[in-house]
């Protein structure tokens, strides 16, 4: 596996701009002529199909949900940074890029992050043109608040639904797009594989999950955008339908799939209330602006918060950072939530829990403050737990968000299959081991709104056009091969549900490569994950067909691709012999438990290579720092 | 605790669908209702008899995929809330809990509680936009926006596209949904270029989809998970009005 990261010569400042010269265009008259197929609908393909069409491409897009506007960006709560310096506190491309490239543990590569600073700025002025209703001052400009692993106000929000708004501002201009023709959109309809012909990413072939029609789509280039695979850990605050399947099975067709054990656990969410529990919710982020995270400072005290008086009371991240404090980022907020309460101090039943309390700025800023602050969000809190957290701090616990790890690309967001381009959550690029609050929507939208439509059309226009048809060899192999699959998964006819599997799966990779990991438990998951997938391929059960709406059978599919895919994340964090950012290895840290890195060893991205039954193999992508200064990650 | 639930169970759009019971074990009251449907499931599944159908996702009320009318409610007995949010705590031990599908003509039922939407994406396409490609923006703080307009706006894109507001109408009416993307946009200034277009291709496009019109019994804005006003309503009337007598495009 070759990996040439195409990084473009020159200055930091100057590589992008570069690169736009240096790449081919297609002409307008020509653009009609070819076909891209956009796989997923939230930030990142909404946008990116969006915008394809805008230029005159062709575009089949394809969603699993009821409807594009229902991808999981959707429940992005708290904002989207951007370098605008607004605020003027000081901000400027090149901090965001800093913040960004120190956030991720120095392990992402400069020059995809600078861009991302870059282009940060004009995803502001698209979505405000598209009529997304930002926060706003009194006097008519946007506001800003403050997000983990920042010291500047550089997060733009509309109240705790700010994925919500830029998505349907995305969804919007796809809408248009289809109503004038040129997006043919394909709800309900998920990719089972990804066709490569002659070396190229040429179609993928889906199920149609209303009538379980299988069908061959052709194209000049496919594009992934179908988000990360949090949901291996089962519980997690993705979405249910979430799933690893499309980027999993780009990855047996030869894409290389780069840092797949950088996961990132973020620190609130509401804790766990039972065995039945389908998945985690998240609070955001935001809350930490004015919410004070604190344990008492005595093991197993069970008395209720208010009794507890201030001097007993540990608010252990102003403690441990105090110049970042309650805002230090996800990693080491969620690690030192584990840390105390694997002290004995954790709160709630469990005694998984910390408590997030916003007292102190009620009493500074009044209720009323805190309600249009965080309204909604206080209000889902009080849903969900029966509990009001205007008389009675939060609990919080950490769980499963987001996946900085994902299919590899080159600058250019192409994979190792040339003409599969991959952006948003389900490729690697940006975050390196760590991502910081509010910079998932930001690369979402900066991968599809202003990257890829200028590096898709120097791959088409550089690229000989072959005739390639559907009913070529490799798409009728492709296609038996996912129908055999549908029919092997249901004809096993045992007696466990899908999702029993799933559950259980998900239990062995949260407690063996969850937030804390080390080398004889990743042994052991390696162990036991193939033990549960044998036993899934003897008991599964599936009722009805494939010809058929069958959730039952989607849920099987995606939780087999699950099965190896964990695999392959156990054995990615048994060879990275560090911490670093959301990794975290129990043998590799600092006296006082901080992550230790290991730059001479581990300064690359790990690009494992499926080998069919083989193991497979991992190669290195060297990361070269050329204008950022390897540091100790600091938040003290 | 204890309840019996009588579910709509339907093969496909054509089969013309019946109640069943069911008396599920091992129900918490801090389950989420959807949380109490996966223990029937499992239950179901080991019994060798077919799951119910029903659209979820997200399970933290954003996505808009669930859509359930319990007990004769659209999104159940909890104000402001959808299914996924609404808990079993909610419920008397014992109680007999009816669940349906969203019923209008304009959502077939595809399986169980499963309808098609699609019509919802459809009247957006018609017009639920700004007409702006990528690339060519002007700076965001160019065009300063009240903060009052700015808020308005908000409320009504908060609109999740569940489809309770039609569900619960007895006219099956698409007003509220329509009104929340109309009021957005003709309350900001990016959307003044296309504003008389919108509201006329949107509300064409809603009565081509057997959508109903409004007769002004709020059912709609009483089940709205996300409380939209039907303020947004009487705005959209006028919008239309202006747009038919005044403008140029009516």
């Amino acid at each position: 596996m070759k990996l040439d990261a195409k990084i473009p010569s020159g200055p930091l400042a100057e590589k992008w701009d570069r690169r736009k010269f240096e790449m081919k265009l297609v002409a307008p008259a020509n653009k009609r002529k070819y076909r891209i197929i956009v796989v997923g609908t939230g930030l990142a393909g909404a946008s990116a199909a969006a915008t394809l069409a805008e230029l005159g491409y062709f575009v089949d897009a394809f969603c699993f949900q009821d409807s594009s506007r229902r991808a999981h960006s959707i429940a992005a709560q708290g904002g989207i940074n951007a370098a605008k310096n607004y605020q003027g506190d000081g901000d400027s491309i090149y901090r965001l890029f800093y913040d960004t490239v120190k956030g991720g543990d120095f392990r992402s590569r400069e020059a995809n992050v600078y861009r991302l600073a870059q282009v940060s700025a004009q995803i502001i002025d698209q979505a405000v043109a598209q009529g997304v209703p930002f926060a706003r001052e009194y006097g008519g400009l946007l506001a800003n608040r403050s997000f983990g692993g920042a010291q500047v106000s550089r997060t733009f929000y509309a109240r705790g639904q700010t994925g919500q708004q830029l998505l349907l501002g995305a969804y919007s201009s796809l809408s248009r797009q289809i109503g004038l023709g040129m997006v043919n959109m394909h709800e309900r309809t998920e990719m089972l594989d990804v066709v490569v012909v002659n070396g190229r990413a040429k179609g993928i072939i889906t199920r149609n999950l209303k009538t379980g029609v299988i069908r061959r789509h052709l194209a000049d280039a496919v594009v992934l955008a179908t988000g990360g695979y949090g949901n291996v850990f089962y519980l997690s605050t993705n979405a249910i339908g979430c799933n690893v399947t499309a980027t999993f099975r780009a990855y047996r067709r030869g894409a290389g799939f780069a840092n797949p054990c950088f996961t990132q656990i973020h620190p609130t969410c509401i804790p766990v209330s039972g065995d039945y529990q389908s998945k985690l919710t998240l609070m955001s982020e935001s809350l930490r602006n004015d919410g004070r995270v604190w344990v008492p400072k005595k093991k197993g005290d069970k008395r209720i918060p208010v009794e507890i008086p201030e001097n007993e009371r540990d608010y252990y991240l102003e403690r441990k950072y105090p110049s970042f404090g309650n805002l230090a980022p996800r990693d080491i907020a969620s690690r030192s939530a584990k840390q105390v309460c694997d002290e004995g101090r954790g709160i709630g039943e469990s005694g998984l829990g910390v408590y997030l309390d916003f007292s102190d700025a009620i009493a500074r800023l009044g209720e009323d403050k805190i309600r249009e602050r965080y309204g909604n969000l206080f209000h889902m809190y009080q849903k969900i737990t029966d509990e009001n957290p205007y008389n009675v701090p939060m609990r919080i616990y950490p769980a499963v968000h987001y996946t900085m790890g994902g299919l590899w690309v080159d600058y250019d967001l192409q994979s190792t299959i040339p003409g599969l381009f991959v952006i948003g959550e389900a490729n690697f690029s940006d975050h390196g081991a760590n991502r910081l609050g509010a910079s998932a929507l930001m690369q979402g939208l900066a991968d599809g709104y202003f990257v890829l439509p200028y590096t898709l059309a120097n791959y088409l226009a550089s690229t000989p056009r072959e005739q390639v048809s559907v009913d070529s060899a490799e798409f009728a192999e492709l296609e038996k091969s996912v129908r055999d699959r549908m029919y092997r998964l249901l004809s096993i006819k045992g007696k466990r549900s899908p999702a029993s599997f799933h559950r259980e799966l998900g239990s062995i990779m949260w407690e063996h490569c969850g937030m804390a990991r080390n080398k004889d438990g990743l042994m052991k998951a390696l162990r036991k994950i193939p033990e549960l997938r044998e036993e899934f391929y003897k008991n599964l059960l599936v009722k009805g067909g494939n010809e058929e709406f069958n959730q039952q059978l989607e849920r099987a599919g995606r939780v087999e691709d699950y099965f190896e895919f964990a695999e392959l994340m156990c054995m990615d964090a048994l060879e990275r012999e560090e911490s670093c950012g959301g990794h975290f290895r129990e043998e590799f840290q600092t006296d006082d438990g901080e992550a230790r890195r290991n730059d001479e060893r581990f300064k690359h991205v790990a690009v494992w290579e499926y080998k069919g039954d083989e193991k497979p193999v991992r190669h290195q992508e060297a990361l070269e720092f050329e204008t950022v200064q390897l540091a100790t990650r600091s938040y003290k | 605790m204890r309840v019996t639930l009588k579910v709509w169970r339907q093969k496909s759009k054509d089969d013309t669908g019946r109640f069943e019971t069911y008396t599920p074990q091992n129900i918490s009251s801090s389950m989420s209702f959807l949380e109490m449907l996966d223990v029937v499931n499992e239950e179901l599944i080991t019994q060798g008899k077919d799951p119910i159908a029903f659209d979820h996702d997200c399970r933290e009320g954003i996505c808009g995929a669930c859509s359930l009318v319990i007990n004769g409610t659209a999104h159940g007995p909890q104000r402001g809330t959808t299914v996924c949010q609404l808990h079993m705590r909610s419920f008397r031990d014992g109680e007999e809990i009816y669940i349906e599908p969203w019923r209008a003509k304009g959502f077939p039922v595809i399986r169980d509680l499963v309808t098609d939407r699609s019509a919802f994406d459809r009247i957006m396409q018609a017009g639920g936009f700004v007409s702006v490609n990528a690339g060519g923006a002007q700076d965001a703080n160019c065009l300063p926006v009240p903060k009052q307009c700015a808020d308005k706006a908000m409320d009504a894109a908060a609109c999740i596209g569940c489809g309770a507001c039609v569900a619960a109408c007895k006219n099956a009416s698409a007003m509220l949904f329509v009104s929340a993307k109309v009021s957005q946009l003709s309350l900001l200034p990016q959307g003044q270029p296309e504003r008389a277009r919108r509201v006329l291709n949107m509300l064409r496009q809603m009565e081509n989809e057997s959508f109903g019109g409004c007769t002004n019994t709020l059912e709609c804005e009483a089940v709205c998970p996300k409380e939209i006003s039907v303020e947004h309503i009487a705005r959209l009337n006028r919008e239309f009005a202006s747009a038919a007598l005044v403008s140029e495009e009516g």
